[in-house]
């Protein structure tokens, strides 16, 4: 991925993340830990991957986003708002009564969301049904479910994970964001999905192992699941949870709390540094 | 008297489905159990617009829902017990939430499963999918019914929960039937008590009917298809016209057809509503007409209750 590229993916990020905390922060709850460690990967299918008009949030050709892992929903409003499909206004509104970003993605409040989701499970059997759509009416629109490696316990994920693998579904990718943690402590603490390669390669997928941090790597790896043919692919992403804000890096308890005033202006001011150091 | 026509809705539910294969937008889903759900009707008129999903009801739920956002009207098939029960929460975040045009088959519901036995006999679904916002309900009352129910589903903007039956069933609608969503059917006219039905009681309510005209009461016979919407106006007609109502159906007495009438009449025209269904209980293997007989799901025991409902009224 050539610099200025990858610079600006890296500052679009850094912008992510700050929806991220205006959104939790402001709501005073939400799910900031795992936002943050998808944000790269939101923002790489955002901006350099997804065909999708912000002007036409239903265009029945565009590529769609299943976010499996509904909780991180703050880092997906953010992509959408810098995309356009709403202002960015109403990253302080979430989680409100009368927003249109409800806590969890619903594709009735917003523009941009194509599928509801938020219960861990669910989201990659709509992906699949989406891919499987898109292969029976000859489209080439392609589908992507981000999911969470805590998600992943869930055996509906793998009753998705078996079906996409035995149909083949080529124009699907899921991105498992292996952060390592989930609410009651590390994966090995609670009830660990590992390997997560070797199981979604034995229901027939094609596994790419990757930083998620990683503008290039992150390229390499949508690249060649798009050149991958009859085979579903499965990127698992090492991340860190809370990445890009130094309090929240590798803390399972900012998984499901929001930061304080105090904390607010400390990850803002981080996150602005960052941003500033990306576009020096 | 002529021979009564007996046909299962499970059976009406897979023509009618081969009937809409003709509609581009009509896909089939099962779980492994196609041959029992009558889709393997479908399947083998249009094997392209069939898809198994395999033994996995929670993931044909999600897959269903996915398909149905790229402009699919789909059906989905299996057990009322796997439909409404262990894919219950799919059904509600996936395709209710959503408001998504899937179109959930279910058959084998009730008791009349038979042989089987309890883990297979769903008396629950109703009640389950009753809660569910955005959900449309309809248990068919024979195959006539069923077949135009199927047709008018697919045409419904939004989820819709079929209830089928694998007994063979009398039919008690004319050739000339038509099918409305949401308007329960009066099938006799009465003045000293309202039976209302459901699903395979129908048919036992219209017998019911019969039994009470001998003891000189005069029962009105009331077929709600459609349990949710459920025909508020209708029914708080036979309250006001008959004083008292009797409710029938294969499916447990709590949260049921019983349920919703007990919940309409309560706020808008309170009358003694009794209940005849399955008492909180399990059902248990057997031939299914002996079944019915063994839980009081039959034409003597509505007439029972309807002699009891006369007299509590006022």
């Amino acid at each position: 991925m050539d610099t200025t590229k990858k610079k600006e993916l890296q500052a679009l990020a850094c912008k992510v993340r700050m929806g991220v905390i205006e959104g939790t922060g402001n709501a005073k709850s939400g799910h900031p830990g795992g936002s943050l460690s998808i944000a790269d990967i939101v923002t790489y299918l955002y901006f350099n991957e997804m065909n999708v008009d912000p002007a036409n949030p239903k265009w029945a050709d565009r590529d769609r986003f299943v976010l499996s892992k509904g909780h991180t929903a703050p880092a997906l409003y953010a992509a959408l708002a810098l995309k356009g499909f709403f202002s960015w206004d109403h990253i302080k509104t979430l989680r409100q009564p009368d927003s249109i970003l409800q806590g969890h993605p619903s594709m009735h409040y917003t523009p941009g969301v194509d599928m509801s989701t938020g219960s861990l499970g669910q989201g990659l059997s709509a992906a699949v049904g989406m891919a499987l759509g898109a292969k029976l009416q000859g489209k080439a629109f392609r589908v992507y479910a981000p999911l969470g490696d805590g998600e992943i316990e869930e055996g509906q994920i793998w009753e998705a994970a078996m079906f996409a693998g035995n149909k083949g579904l080529d124009n699907l990718v899921a991105i498992v964001d292996w952060n390592n943690l989930q609410i009651d402590g590390t994966l090995d603490e609670v009830n660990s999905p590992c390997p997560i390669d070797e199981k979604f390669a034995a229901f027939g997928w094609n596994v790419i192992t990757i930083d998620g941090h990683d503008f290039d790597q992150i390229d390499d790896a949508f690249t060649a699941a798009k050149a991958c043919k009859g085979k579903p692919t499965c990127i698992v992403a090492k991340t860190i949870k809370g990445k890009g804000v130094s309090f929240m890096e590798d803390k399972c308890e900012w998984h499901g709390s929001a930061p304080n005033a105090e904390q607010y202006e400390q990850a803002m001011a981080e996150l602005n540094a960052a941003l500033a150091e990306v576009e020096a | 008297m002529a021979d009564v026509i007996k046909c299962a809705t499970r059976d009406a539910y897979g023509n009618a489905l081969k009937a809409l294969g003709t509609r581009d937008d009509i896909l089939v889903l099962d779980a492994d159990l196609a041959k029992a759900t009558k889709t393997g009707v479908f399947k083998k008129e249009y094997p392209d617009k069939f898809i198994d999903a395999g033994i996995a009801e929670g993931n044909m739920m999600g897959v269903a829902a996915g398909l149905a956002t790229t402009g699919y009207t789909v059906f989905a098939s299996s057990f009322a017990m796997f439909s409404a029960g262990r894919a219950f929460e799919q059904v509600r975040n996936s395709i209710a939430y959503p408001k998504l045009n899937v179109k959930i088959g279910a058959t084998h519901a009730g008791i009349s499963v038979g042989e089987d036995g309890a883990s297979h006999q769903c008396c629950e679904d109703i009640a389950l999918m009753r809660v569910v916002p955005n959900m449309t309900i309809i248990n068919p009352a024979d195959d006539v019914e069923a077949y135009q129910a199927v047709l008018a589903a697919a045409d419904h903007d939004g989820p819709v929960y079929m209830r089928f039956g694998r007994l063979a069933v009398p039919r008690v609608n004319g050739e000339d039937y038509k099918f409305e969503l949401g308007k329960g059917v009066t099938l006799k006219d009465g003045r000293d008590v309202t039976i209302v039905a459901t699903g395979l009681m129908v048919a036992e309510a219209l017998e019911a009917a019969k039994l009470l005209e001998a003891d000189g009461i005069d029962a009105r016979v009331i077929n709600i298809h459609t349990i949710k919407p459920i025909d508020k106006d209708l029914l708080v007609k036979a309250a006001e016209e008959t004083g008292a109502i009797v409710t029938a159906e294969e499916h447990s007495v709590i949260g049921g057809l019983g349920g919703a009438v007990c919940e309409v009449l309560s706020e808008s025209c309170p009358v003694p509503v009794l209940r005849l269904g399955v008492y909180d209980t399990f059902g248990k293997s057997g031939p299914a007409v002996k079944l019915l007989k063994l839980f009081g799901l039959d034409a003597e025991h509505i007439a029972e209750k309807a002699k009891q409902a006369v007299a509590l009224k006022k």
